[in-house]
């Protein structure tokens, strides 16, 4: 790496390679290459003219024209532009960036299992059922709860299915009330949810730990509020040890108490949602449950109740006859409705359960124990250098400051793009917003020591950098293929397709 | 355990280092009366071999090697191999949402091509990341339409999937937004114009159709958009099949597309997951829920993506979010990305036709048994089709289950005037033999009594 006046540079060695110049598919086309072909076809052929008349498509898409070969290398290529946890830590706050086995990619794709249509008769499907049966009693066991819909795609879907299942309850005693209260070092999805689901959204101020304040909310709860939203443990990585007295505040008042189960892998095994208070939540398979995140999703996100909200559960619900025979009942006329067709992502239930099988009580126990483990042996092993600005025991993840290095000119996105250079994938970053310029750390379970202590030294050795170079930290990363990309052109001038005119220059 | 890489020392030795006596201690901040003083009552740990096991066993139980003519919005299409070796790559599957651009353009650069051929294949200008699904995702065009249009309204075919309509119906619940049902008109199965355009007022933000819609057949898209534009409200098409625009005309008089991509190379699965993609004129864009992938430079120059717009989403805007949606179907987007890089243009032309010609060829032979005919001929199908049959599909099902062929899906259950009839599509899975076959059963009805 070189510096000089203007700052360090790329390192312009990565550039020049083939691996790192892989234009777009629609670029690397040609006419006439294949990369398929269908066997001969069986039937009378047809002519699409007549049979579709004026709804036949004259023109073809422009999708690119390659070989199989071609198609390998260019989706391998761009996959290793990524960073994967296959690759190294990557303690994303709030996300549960855990280990993601591979067999459960293994049977997730069994014949029987992945080739079911969704609306096959019952009987062929009694094998999928009771997968689906098994994962809906281990999800009510883990969190303590009553009735479960698994229908939701993911953890804000979950959200929305939570609050309809609030709203529909407070209708049945007559009023659905206006309001829902939120803390404010809540998850974004959570007011988007309230607001969706036609409630208006009522901050809650953290008190001085960073939790709830009970004679705040006590004083805010009134017999319009239909429920509070609260994540436990919270989004700075500490437990409500007040759980119980909020859901008594909130219950006396008619209202409810909503889980955000974004951060339930600091719980399973050791403490149940259902057992302190909670009438209702959503989890994240994606996170608690090592389905893969993909990029981005596929998610799922289970919903969990108490008995008194099942009526209101979305349609349809999986039941059982006397005979032991699993089957869809639809006939729930308090139902919330529907809120995705078929059953949920059934893909990743299958990949969840794989996951609970693998690691049965013990292994679930331990799992939570080393995710918070883990947090504990940063926080402890980089408070000196980082400020803390909650000094409450932390959980699963640990939630610093960039304060100490802010003074320097440095922000917790800088630091956040520092550590790409030393092979980690950075942090949450400034996120949640009750911690001016945070750093939010969640190693998960799947670090081993070693690991750990690579980050640890990674962070350290930041630290030092924004007091001796404080540049070379400002304008990082300087390994990655590409620079700081430029967002705000971006979005002033969005380019979202490709099409020949935009083709950029060859270079 | 053999997840978790720490040793029992290394254990303590980090217990040592935080200055814990124990981990019990890193949990007393849990009310003693909330925490779990036992095991879960869930399965014992599981060797590898014996998960595999329970799975194997599970699929066996679930019934394999039936043909099947199942379509109704969850298709079953050839899935090249190279579309799960390359999407099992640890780099794509264990890599979270490309937020850090520097160590994600791989994930940027295969979803700007997504959205590209999405674009492509819809007619539209833009195209989003992904949606959960085909449901969700004409639900959120809906309310799309409502912000676009300031209007509160929308009309909806009742040939839109049932689910989906279910779907919107609980998404629309707390938003005011009452939607009018028009029906179909019996002879071809679409639309009914003039109950459309009679449903159709100042008031109405979007008309939603679905094309192929739920009884296959093709809808006038130009006669539909003309009745929905005259009145200043936006046309929604949804797309549940995917490959029928290989060969149908895109919905270009469309000011919104809501694509179900389940077909381009995603496994049934039982339903999900699947891949719900909205595509918009671009006028729309910053209404569009969801989250966008744009081009953009590094600071040398070279090109990169990331993501963009992202003011119009929940973790800026909070409440006043296009959407509340965070994670999306990105893997299953990828699939179908490779999917579409296999076919490439010509392929799903050829594909598109394969299809067009099974269907065909099942529409006519079935209904000529005896008993037997085809409902809503007078308009373009693609892969499905609407049989009517004098025997209940109860009975004759049976039959077909019995010589291992699941015949089509019946429709009284969500339109009960349609007595008997079924719904079936024949993708290019379904051969010439498994057809005969379905026929032969379905024409060995019990003889009836003089």
């Amino acid at each position: 790496m070189t510096t000089n006046a203007t700052g360090p540079r790329t390192l312009g060695k990565v550039r020049p390679h083939q691996t790192q110049n892989e234009a777009l598919l629609f670029e690397k086309s040609s006419p006439g290459k294949r990369a398929y072909m269908l066997p001969p076809l069986d039937v009378p052929a047809v002519d699409a003219a007549s049979l579709l008349g004026v709804a036949k498509r004259d023109q073809g898409a422009e999708l690119p024209e390659l070989s199989e070969i071609e198609i390998i290398r260019h989706f391998t290529r761009l996959s290793t532009w990524n960073y994967a946890i296959d690759l190294g830590m990557y303690p994303l706050g709030s996300c549960t960036m855990k280990y993601n086995p591979r067999v459960n990619e293994l049977v997730a794709r069994v014949e029987g299992l992945a080739e079911a249509h969704p609306y096959r008769p019952d009987s062929l499907a009694q094998g999928i059922l009771e997968v689906i049966d098994l994962l809906q009693h281990c999800l009510l066991e883990i969190t303590g709860m009553d009735a479960i819909t698994l229908q939701p795609a993911a953890g804000a879907h979950g959200e929305f299915t939570g609050i309809l299942l609030v709203r529909a309850w407070h209708e049945s005693q007559g009023n659905p009330r206006r309001k829902i209260i939120i803390p404010d070092s809540a998850h974004g999805t959570n007011p988007a949810t309230a607001a969706i689901c036609g409630y208006t959204v009522e901050n809650l101020k953290s008190n001085a730990e960073g939790g709830i304040d009970l004679e705040a909310l006590a004083a805010q709860v009134d017999s319009e509020t239909a429920a509070l939203m609260l994540t436990n443990p919270s989004t700075i990585g500490v437990f409500e040890s007040q759980i119980a007295r909020i859901a008594e505040i909130l219950h006396a008042k008619g209202a409810l108490l909503y889980m955000d189960g974004a951060n339930m892998n600091a719980l399973v095994g050791k403490a149940r949602p259902g057992d302190f208070g909670v009438d209702v939540m959503h989890l994240n398979l994606h996170k608690t449950f090592s389905t893969p995140h993909g990029g981005g999703g596929p998610g799922s996100g289970p919903v969990v109740c108490k008995a008194f909200l099942k009526p209101f559960l979305p349609i349809p619900v999986l039941v059982q006859d006397k005979d032991g025979a699993k089957h869809w009942n639809y006939d729930r006329p308090q139902s919330v409705g529907r809120v995705r067709a078929f059953y949920g992502n059934v893909g990743m239930f299958i990949r969840a359960l794989a996951y609970i099988l693998a690691n049965g009580p013990d292994g679930l126990r331990q799992t939570t124990e080393d995710a918070v483990l883990n947090a504990n042996y940063i926080r402890k092993k980089l408070e000196d250098v980082f400020e803390l600005p909650y000094k409450t025991a932390s959980m699963h993840e640990v939630v610093f400051s960039d304060k100490l290095q802010a003074a320097k000119g440095v922000k917790t996105g800088d630091i956040a793009k520092r550590l790409i250079d030393y092979g980690f994938h950075p942090y949450t970053v400034s996120f949640p917003m009750i911690v001016h310029g945070a750093l939010m750390i969640e190693p998960t379970e799947s670090e081993s020591l070693e690991e750990l202590d690579l980050f640890i030294e990674a962070m350290r050795a930041i630290a030092k950098e924004v007091d001796e170079t404080p540049e070379l930290v400002k304008t990082a990363p300087h390994s990655t293929r590409v620079s700081r990309l430029d967002e705000v052109q971006a979005a002033r001038k969005p380019i979202l397709r490709w099409a020949p005119a935009v083709r950029p220059n060859a270079r | 355990m053999r997840y978790l890489p720490k040793s029992p020392a290394e254990r303590k030795r980090i217990l040592a280092e935080i200055g814990a006596a124990s981990i019990d201690d890193l949990f007393a901040v849990i009310p003693a009366g909330n925490r779990l003083g036992r095991d879960l009552a869930v399965p014992r740990a599981h060797a590898e071999s014996e998960v595999i096991d329970y799975f194997r066993a599970a699929g066996k139980k679930n019934a394999t090697g039936y043909a099947s003519f199942l379509g109704a919005e969850a298709y079953r299409h050839y899935r090249p191999v190279i579309i799960d070796s390359l999407v099992q790559r640890g780099e794509f599957l264990t890599s979270y949402t490309p937020y850090q651009a520097e160590i994600t353009q791989g994930t940027l650069q295969a979803i700007f091509e997504f959205q590209t051929m999405i674009a492509e294949l819809t007619g539209m200008d833009v195209a989003n990341a992904s949606m959960y699904d085909g449901s969700t995702g004409a639900a959120e065009a809906v309310r799309m339409a409502m912000r676009v249009t300031g209007r509160e309204k929308a009309v909806v075919a009742a040939t839109v999937h049932p689910e989906y309509r279910e779907v919107m119906a609980t998404y629309a619940r707390h938003q005011e937004l009452p939607s009018t049902l028009v029906g179909y008109d019996p002879e071809t199965g679409r639309i009914d114009l003039a109950a459309l355009e009679a449903a159709i007022t100042q008031e109405t933000a979007a008309v939603l159709v679905q094309s192929p819609n739920f009884f296959g057949v093709i809808e006038d898209i130009p006669a539909v958009a003309a009745l929905a534009h005259a009145k200043g409200a936006l046309l929604i098409v949804s797309i549940a099949e995917a490959v029928s625009l290989g060969i149908v005309r895109p919905p270009v008089e469309a000011d919104i597309v809501s694509l179900e991509a389940q077909s381009f190379g995603v496994a049934l699965s039982y339903g999900g997951p699947y891949c719900g993609v909205i595509a918009a004129k671009e006028q729309f864009l910053r209404q569009m829920p969801g989250r966008l992938v744009g081009q953009t430079v590094d600071g040398n120059g070279n090109r990169g993506f990331v993501l963009t717009l992202s003011t119009r989403e929940q973790h800026i805007r909070r409440e006043k979010a296009t959407s509340n949606i965070c994670t999306n179907q990105a893997l299953v987007a990828l699939m179908a990305t490779i999917f579409l890089s296999v076919y490439g243009k010509e392929g799903i032309r050829e594909l598109a036709e394969h299809n067009l010609a099974k269907a065909d060829y099942a529409a006519k032979t079935l209904s000529a048994q005896p008993g037997a005919k085809l409902h809503f001929s007078g308009a373009p199908r693609f892969n499905e089709f609407v049989l009517q049959t004098r025997e209940a599909p109860a009975a004759w099902s049976q039959r077909l289950m019995d010589k291992m062929i699941v015949g089509g899906i019946g429709l009284a259950r969500w339109y009960p005037e349609l007595g008997n009839a079924t719904l079936w599509c024949a993708t290019e899975m379904v051969t010439r033999a498994q057809i005969d076959t379905a026929a032969k059963a379905l024409a060995a009805a019990p003889v009836e009594a003089p």
